[in-house]
């Protein structure tokens, strides 16, 4: 029987210098489905399907992987957020906030009996610096994204993300939107389309001026799902024609 | 010889008698500030139309000793916000330690999200004044207080002039105009007839409020035993904190002290009767 004896614990490095177990813990974000966000100048948005939590007034965040794991990052991030109210009197910085789950999920790496999370997660939020996404991979990598997608074969949704990177900036808040979808449509696999019953929205950003009135506020993290997505979805699906054809003549 | 690791680098006990463990022990009644030793009297401050300013003077008093003469009781935080310190002077200086690690976190945090939106708030007077009242309220209720009555100006997160106070019991509220201690008797009454309510501090521009503050001092050196005439003033704009620890007091008038009659050591003529009352209305018309 061949066994890798180096894959018992995330405490035992490889002769190479690996880690199995925080290797197979990314593996584990990969089987989860789909969730890509891009961010604007005023916004983040995620897009994807029944994935979103909202983490505080001015944080959302996507999940890929273990759905158990995913919950025990969350309650934490709530309650985080919530002592950082309760102490400065403000929302806490995004930053501050990733880099705390961050150290957490690094810890899980270095000690016997611990395992990694099982989970990678996309966080948008904003604060005084404005609209921020972060990816938290399991072994405890945090990085700041411009846009971003994780989970099964989201290197598709990456690449049209890619393509568009320089239009997110200026984006409004429906165009961003539409890019997400457009993004995640990619990751599809064939015959399946975007429905209402397997995508949701997140928002969370700095209201457009004139909006309310008042200069610069925050718009709170939303998940839009069912019929609140149907124009969003409709609006990138008429689109098929023209780009679909282009599509083909690729493939 | 006695080559236990125990006895490694102690004393030995043929020579010296046996050791006394006493000194190591680390058990014992636990030890919470009862009463302030060495103190720093008022510190007052007040709003104006586009900032705050704050003063206090330079004495930390031991007693009823002026024991220090240079003892700064003005602390700037994060470059937009002054914490002024009444009280415990060794509590103060555990403070603004304290303070100091949360501005250098507070810095890193911000560095690189400051880099990319070309700077940006940090932790404003508001949010520190509602951190240091949680700080003071769980010491006072680990029967462990921090002795001091604190102001905290600066801004709040909607940019407009903030001035907060707390106390050692962690008591904290906002005002257009604010003092500690001796001050709050002395000195608030004269802020007051200049800056009652916060539509007052709007059309109060800065050279009158450092005046009146200037005007505070002045009566506080005069009527309070534990002050010095040396002071620290502060002002609180939006371009900063304007930090001056070495202000002397001008134009002092002790002239009215040779009215003061009642107390010390001057010899205060027998009266009686209608001569007491015409004297004291002489005194007080």
């Amino acid at each position: 029987m061949f066994r890798n004896n180096y894959d018992n614990d995330s405490v035992t490095f490889s002769p190479q210098g690996r880690i199995f177990q925080v290797e197979y813990a990314a593996e584990a974000v990969k089987q989860g489905s789909v969730v890509n966000p891009k961010p604007a100048q005023r916004r983040r948005t995620l897009v994807l399907p029944k994935k979103l939590f909202p983490i505080d007034e001015h944080v959302g965040i996507a999940i890929a992987g273990l759905t158990s794991d995913a919950r025990v990052l969350s309650n934490f991030m709530k309650q985080q957020c919530l002592g950082h109210r309760l102490t400065y009197g403000r929302s806490m910085p995004v930053r501050t906030l990733v880099d705390l789950i961050g150290s957490k999920a690094q810890i899980n790496t270095q000690h016997y009996g611990k395992r990694p999370y099982g989970v990678g997660l996309l966080i948008a939020g904003v604060d005084e610096h404005g609209p921020h996404l972060f990816e938290f991979q399991p072994s405890g990598m945090t990085e700041e994204m411009i846009a971003f997608a994780i989970g099964a074969r989201s290197q598709m949704a990456r690449t049209y993300l890619e393509k568009h990177l320089d239009k997110f900036a200026d984006c409004s808040r429906d165009e961003l939107i539409r890019h997400g979808l457009r993004a995640l449509k990619e990751s599809l696999v064939q015959d399946r389309e975007l429905t209402i019953d397997n995508t949701s929205v997140g928002v969370v950003g700095i209201k457009e001026q004139g909006e309310d009135g008042a200069a610069a506020k925050i718009e709170p993290f939303r998940v839009y799902d069912g019929q609140d997505v149907a124009e969003w979805i409709e609006s990138v699906s008429d689109e098929r024609g023209a780009e679909g054809e282009g599509m083909e003549v690729d493939s | 010889m006695d080559h236990r690791p125990q006895a490694w680098g102690r004393p030995r006990d043929d020579v010296f008698g046996p050791y006394d463990p006493s000194y190591l022990q680390t058990t014992g009644p636990k030890t919470a500030t009862q009463q302030p030793i060495v103190t720093g009297t008022s510190v007052i401050a007040i709003k104006f139309k586009d900032g705050v300013v704050m003063a206090a003077d330079n004495l930390a008093s031991y007693g009823s000793l002026a024991r220090f003469t240079d003892v700064k009781r003005l602390h700037p935080f994060l470059g937009h916000t002054i914490v002024g310190f009444g009280g415990d002077v060794s509590d103060m200086q555990y403070l603004t330690r304290h303070l100091n690690e949360l501005a250098i976190d507070e810095a890193y945090d911000h560095e690189a999200a400051s880099a990319q939106s070309g700077g940006g708030s940090h932790l404003n007077a508001a949010n520190l004044h509602k951190y240091l009242s949680k700080l003071m309220y769980r010491r006072r209720n680990s029967f462990d207080p921090l002795w001091n009555a604190i102001l905290v100006a600066g801004f709040d997160s909607q940019g407009k002039p903030f001035l907060g106070s707390v106390d050692l019991r962690g008591t904290a509220f906002t005002s257009p105009s604010l003092a500690t201690g001796f001050g709050a008797m002395l000195a608030q009454p004269i802020m007051r007839k200049y800056a009652a309510t916060e539509g007052d501090t709007e059309n109060m521009t800065r050279d009158e409020a450092v005046r009146v503050v200037k005007e505070c001092m002045k009566v506080l050196f005069y009527r309070d035993a534990r002050s010095l005439d040396r002071y620290s003033l502060a002002v609180v704009t939006k371009d900063g904190v304007e930090l001056s620890e070495d202000e002397q007091l001008e134009q002092q008038s002790w002239a009215f002290a040779e009215r003061i009659r009642g107390y010390g050591t001057q010899t205060v003529p027998s009266l009686s009767g209608s001569e007491t009352i015409s004297a004291l209305l002489a005194l007080y018309p």
